[in-house]
């Protein structure tokens, strides 16, 4: 997933390229392309979506006051 | 002197007797403070009720202690329920006591209620006042105790159900006299810092004086000026704090509350798969519409010899030809009738038909026609037109009439 395009710009994106080929009333050549732009939205979020790896972090203050995350342990104090 | 003589063990029980046929001694409400208070390895509570003047001998057994709802310690002011009778053994009457609750907590009910009812007049509880929560959030804020099982059940249900979100834990105390300002503080902090989009603050089960930082009213206001969209997730289902009024969204339980903020990966990954099947399948649909209309249109004669259209061109050339030029000819016989017509009718007024019948015409040689004698003078050369001819005449003399 590009950082610029979240996972729900992208998910709004594929519903609506669904229903523009959906309709059927496209000129050709636009639809292959929403259609390759939709398969590569659908690997793009099937791939964000197998990033199975969980992070968890904690968010401390920094003293700047800045945020900084560490490791975060559960059950710890 | 016939006074009883009475064992031990039998006044014991007659007093027991005494004591157990009152009926309001076997449904009792006591106020005291705890002291002496001794958990014992069988589970049994033991301990002492006090006030400024006596003491009360107590116990709590195991079935009902389990279900204390706060952590008794001495010192702490309470409410005990449960029967007062005699343990024939020790020949001292006590409470078995069967609930025991802080005191005060009628208090914090009133106190509970007038916030609620404050905050409710000033729309802290609107529900358009409720901001939606992202569909797929990607930075979840967790707000909440790092030790609790509270934090531990969102992280596990968040990991299950939708791993990809990253989970932000910040870290407070979720009760006592600090928990309030620390919670109000991560929920500005998380603003302040755009650290996630979506906070879930909450804390386990819990007595009502355990849940009482989410019934603050700092607590409660810094939910409702959040950005970030907020779920509360507070105890179990029948606590309802004043967070769970004002957050965007009310979890029954922590769990629950991972549950609500995110979607099903497993899911999402069929509603991923289901999209590329109708992209295909309208795509097909859509290529073979169009073979379709290629091939109907393929079919027409036009398309399959052109030279019947050629054809079918040219004879209709020819019959328009043949149409227009009877018509023009029509015209012109029409034209020319006129023509004759008004030959005729223009003969017939023509002066040189009278000049026919023997008349002439006598004119100036300027050509003005001479109607009057007076209009000429002697001697003077006049034209006149006969009807074949002309002559050139000299005036010899005028008669007037």
């Amino acid at each position: 997933m590009k950082e610029d395009l979240t996972f729900e710009k992208a998910m709004a994106r594929l519903e609506e390229i669904v229903k523009l080929l959906e309709r059927g009333d496209a000129p050709l050549d636009t639809s292959l392309k929403l259609f390759e732009e939709g398969t590569m939205l659908i690997r793009s979020c099937g791939e964000y979506l197998d990033k199975a790896e969980q992070k968890v972090v904690k968010l401390m203050k920094s003293e700047t006051g800045e945020p900084v995350e560490l490791p975060f342990e559960a059950g710890e104090n | 002197m016939n006074a009883k003589i009475y064992g031990v063990t039998e006044l014991n029980n007659r007093i027991k007797a005494l004591l157990d046929s009152d009926a309001e001694l076997t449904a009792v409400f006591v106020r005291g403070e705890l002291s002496n208070y001794k958990i014992y390895p069988s589970g049994h509570h033991y301990f002492t009720l006090k006030d400024q003047e006596g003491t009360l001998r107590a116990v709590m057994f195991r079935r009902e202690a389990s279900k204390l709802r706060f952590k008794p310690e001495n010192g702490m002011k309470v409410i005990a329920f449960g029967r007062v009778t005699v343990f024939p053994r020790d020949g001292q009457y006590q409470l078995y006591c069967a609930e025991l609750s802080p005191d005060g907590i009628g208090e914090l009910h009133i106190a509970f209620e007038q916030l609620r009812d404050k905050l409710y007049k000033e729309g802290l509880f609107d529900k358009d006042r409720k901001k939606p929560l992202p569909k797929y959030p990607e930075r979840i804020a967790v707000i909440t105790s790092p030790a609790g099982a509270a934090v531990r059940d969102i992280i596990r249900v968040l990991g299950k159900r939708y791993p990809c979100a990253k989970v932000i834990v910040l870290p407070v105390r979720v009760q006592g006299a600090e928990a309030p300002p620390e919670i109000v503080g991560a929920i500005r902090y998380a603003n302040k810092y755009k650290v996630a989009d979506l906070i879930i603050t909450g804390r386990g089960g819990g007595s009502i004086e355990d849940l009482w930082a989410f019934n603050d009213e700092r607590v409660a206001r810094a939910i409702f000026e959040s950005e970030i969209p907020v779920i509360s997730a507070v105890g179990h289902e029948p606590d309802v704090t004043i967070a769970d009024y004002v957050a965007d969204l009310r979890a029954a339980t922590p769990s629950n509350a991972a549950e609500l903020a995110v979607p099903d990966s497993a899911e999402l990954r069929e509603t991923l798969l289901s999209t590329q099947i109708r992209a295909v399948q309208a795509l097909n649909r859509m290529i073979s519409q169009r073979r379709d209309r290629l091939m109907t249109l393929a079919e027409k004669r036009v398309m399959k010899s052109p030279l019947n259209y050629i054809e079918d061109r040219r004879l209709l050339l020819d019959h328009l030809q043949k149409h227009f030029i009877s018509a023009a000819q029509r015209i012109v016989a029409i034209k020319k009738e006129r023509y004759v017509h008004l030959a005729a009718s223009l003969d017939a007024m023509s002066p040189l038909k009278v000049l026919g019948r023997g008349y002439s015409l006598a004119q100036k040689l300027d050509g003005t026609v001479i109607k009057t004698a007076a209009e000429v003078q002697c001697g003077e050369t006049i034209d006149l037109r006969l009807s074949s001819g002309a002559l050139k005449c000299e005036v010899k003399e005028r008669f007037e009439a």
